[in-house]
C-alpha cells in the first residue's frame, strides 16, 4: 500500500477578522498550501473540507476554479478537520488518487456556542432550562476528573498560562500576549471550576493541507511528513459526552481513548515515541484529561508533569506548541487541521521561535460532539 | 398563584413527592432519561426514577445563556447544574438547588425537589425539577 505524505501546508491566522469571511480565510489557506507545494489548483485530484458556521466548504470551488474535482463536505463537529484529514488519507491509501487537498475554515459569532436542542434529538426544555451549554459539560467533566484523580485547581491555570506563552510565539495564533497565572486564576468564573481564561473562545480561521502519495511526491520533487496513521472513532456505551441528560452508571472508554489506541496500533508506535503533541484543549481541563486519554500519562500524573514544566516547549512532552485552542481560538472546521499544520511545521523544522528540537514524530487529537475523536500521527 | 411545569412529561408527583419520569427499555430493562417520545418511545415504558441519589459532578452557570434559555428576566442569577447518581438506575442531569455553591461536593447525598424557574406574565410560577442536599 502507498504511503501518504503532507507536501503543502497553509493557514490563515486564527482570531477575529471583521474584513474577511470564513470562506476568504479558507481560500487563503488553500492558496498558501498550493504555493507551499509549488502546485496549481488544477493539479488537485480530490478535496475534503469542512466548515461548521461559515457555509459549505465546497464554496471554495468557484473561488479556486471549477475543475469538476471531487469535493466532499465533512461535518463532524469540532473533529471536522481531523475527519477531513482521515478522508484524504484513505483516498490516497486506497490507491484511487495521488494528490489532494483537505481544508477547513470557520467564522463564529462572539460569545459561547449555542445549540438548538431539537437539532440534537433533545427536548426543547433542555435548552429552555439552561442546560444546553458546552461550557457546563466541560466544567462538569473536569470537575469530576479532578475529584477522582487529585488534580489541583492551579493546574488548570498553568495549562492556560502555557497556552498563552506558546501563542505569543506563534504567528498564526489569536492570543499573542502572555497572561500571568494570577490573572488567569482570578478572572471571572465562567462555569466552575473554569475561569474565563481557561476556556477557548469561538473564533475564525482557515487551514489547508496538500496530501500526496509517496510516488507522486517523488515525481513532483517534493517532500513532507508522512502520515503514519490516522483514526476516527465514535463513542461507545458509558462515555461522558456533551448534551447528555443522563449517563449510564457503568462507565466506558472515551472516543479519544479508542481512537488513540487505534492509531498506536496501526502505526506500531507508543506514546513514548512521540516528540510533539497537539491535543484538544477546548478548555484547560480538556488538555489535562486528554494527556491521559491519549496515553501520555496515567490519570493523576498531570499535576506533577505540568508543574514540572514537562509539557512546555523544551520539556520532554511538549503539548500544544502553538497555544492550542486556548490561544488560537476555536473555528470548528479548522482546528483539527491547525493541529496537523503545527505538527507539519514542527517536523519540517519551520516552527521558528517555538521549535521542538529534533521533532521526528508528531501526534494530534481533536474531539468533537456528539462524541468522536480524530487522531493523526506524522513522521518527519 | 398557580404553578406549572416548564415542560410536561419530565416529572410527576407520586405520593406528594416529585419523581423524574424516565424510560425503561422493554427489551432489556435499560433505564434512560428523559422518557423517549414518538416512534422511539414505543420501545420504552414510563418509570419513576428514584428521588434520592449522590452528587456525581456539578458546575455553576455564571453567565446568562443565549437563546433558547428561558429563565427569568432581569439581573441574571447564577445557578448550579449537576449530575446525580441514582443507585442502580442512572446518572441524571439536573439543576442543583443550593444557597451555597461552595457547599457542593462530589458524593453529597441529594434529593429531588421542585424549584421555581421563572414567573410567567399570568403570575404562575414555572417549576423545574432540581436536586438539593438531602437533610
Amino acid at each position: 500500500m502507498t504511503d501518504v505524505h503532507i507536501v503543502g501546508a497553509g493557514i490563515h491566522p486564527f482570531g477575529r477578522h471583521d474584513d474577511k469571511s470564513g470562506l476568504d480565510q479558507g481560500v487563503f489557506a488553500v492558496q498558501e498550501a498550493l504555493a507551499d507545494a509549488g502546485l496549481a489548483w488544477t493539479d488537485i485530484q480530490f478535496a475534503f473540507g469542512g466548515s461548521s458556521a461559515a457555509g459549505n466548504a465546497d464554496a471554495v470551488l468557484p473561488r479556486m476554479g471549477l475543475t469538476g474535482v471531487q469535493f466532499i463536505n465533512v461535518a463532524n463537529g469540532c473533529a471536522t478537520g481531523g475527519s477531513a484529514i482521515l478522508s484524504g488519507y484513505w483516498a490516497i491509501k486506497s490507491g484511487e488518487f495521488d494528490l489532494g487537498l483537505v481544508v477547513g475554515f470557520d467564522k463564529h459569532p462572539r460569545g459561547a456556542f449555542n445549540a438548538d436542542p431539537e437539532e440534537w434529538g433533545l427536548p426543547a426544555w433542555y435548552g429552555e432550562a439552561g442546560m444546553m451549554l458546552t461550557t457546563q459539560f466541560f466544567a462538569m467533566k473536569i470537575q469530576r476528573y479532578m475529584g477522582l484523580h487529585g488534580i489541583g485547581a492551579e493546574t488548570l491555570g498553568l495549562v492556560a498560562e502555557k497556552a498563552f506563552q506558546n501563542g505569543a510565539l506563534t504567528p498564526h495564533a489569536w492570543r499573542r500576549e502572555p497572561v500571568g497565572l494570577n490573572t488567569i486564576m482570578n478572572s471571572d468564573m465562567v462555569s466552575d471550576p473554569l475561569t474565563k481564561f481557561m476556556f477557548c473562545a469561538p473564533a475564525e480561521g482557515g487551514a489547508a493541507l496538500i496530501l500526496a502519495s509517496d510516488r507522486k511526491m517523488r515525481e513532483l520533487g517534493l517532500k513532507g511528513p508522512k502520515i503514519r496513521g490516522a483514526a476516527v472513532r465514535t463513542r461507545v456505551e458509558g462515555s461522558f459526552e456533551v448534551f447528555s441528560p443522563s449517563l449510564e452508571i457503568a462507565r466506558g472508554p472515551s472516543p479519544t481513548e479508542i481512537a488513540s489506541k487505534a492509531a498506536y496500533e496501526m502505526t506500531g508506535l507508543g506514546p513514548s515515541d512521540i516528540d510533539v503533541i497537539q491535543i484538544q484543549d477546548t478548555e484547560s481541563g480538556a488538555e489535562i484529561m486528554h494527556m491521559a486519554e491519549n496515553g501520555f500519562c496515567a490519570h493523576g500524573e498531570q499535576d506533577r508533569l505540568i508543574r514540572d514544566g514537562v509539557t512546555r516547549i523544551g520539556g520532554a512532552m511538549p503539548i500544544n506548541t502553538d497555544g492550542g485552542c486556548l490561544a488560537c481560538g476555536e473555528p470548528i472546521g479548522a482546528s483539527g487541521l491547525r493541529q496537523v499544520y503545527e505538527n507539519v511545521q514542527q517536523l519540517r523544522g519551520r516552527a521558528e521561535g517555538r521549535q521542538v528540537e529534533g521533532a521526528r514524530l508528531g501526534y494530534s487529537q481533536v474531539y468533537g460532539a456528539p462524541g468522536l475523536s480524530a487522531v493523526a500521527v506524522l513522521e518527519a | 398563584m398557580g404553578q406549572r411545569p416548564l415542560a410536561e412529561g419530565v416529572y410527576r408527583v407520586v405520593e406528594g413527592a416529585p419523581r423524574l419520569l424516565g424510560g425503561r427499555r422493554k427489551s432489556d430493562g435499560k433505564i434512560v432519561f428523559p422518557l423517549p417520545q414518538g416512534a422511539q418511545g414505543q420501545a420504552f415504558e414510563a418509570t419513576d426514577l428514584a428521588s434520592d441519589g449522590v452528587l456525581w459532578s456539578y458546575t455553576v452557570q455564571r453567565f446568562r445563556p443565549k437563546t433558547p434559555y428561558a429563565g427569568r428576566d432581569g439581573e441574571f442569577r447564577p445557578y448550579a447544574v449537576g449530575y446525580v447518581e441514582l443507585p442502580g438506575q442512572i446518572i441524571v442531569e439536573s439543576h442543583i438547588a443550593t444557597d451555597d455553591f461552595n457547599a457542593l461536593r462530589i458524593g453529597l447525598p441529594m434529593r429531588l425537589t421542585l424549584i421555581p424557574f421563572r414567573e410567567d406574565p399570568d403570575g404562575a410560577q414555572v417549576m423545574i425539577p432540581a436536586f438539593e442536599a438531602a437533610a
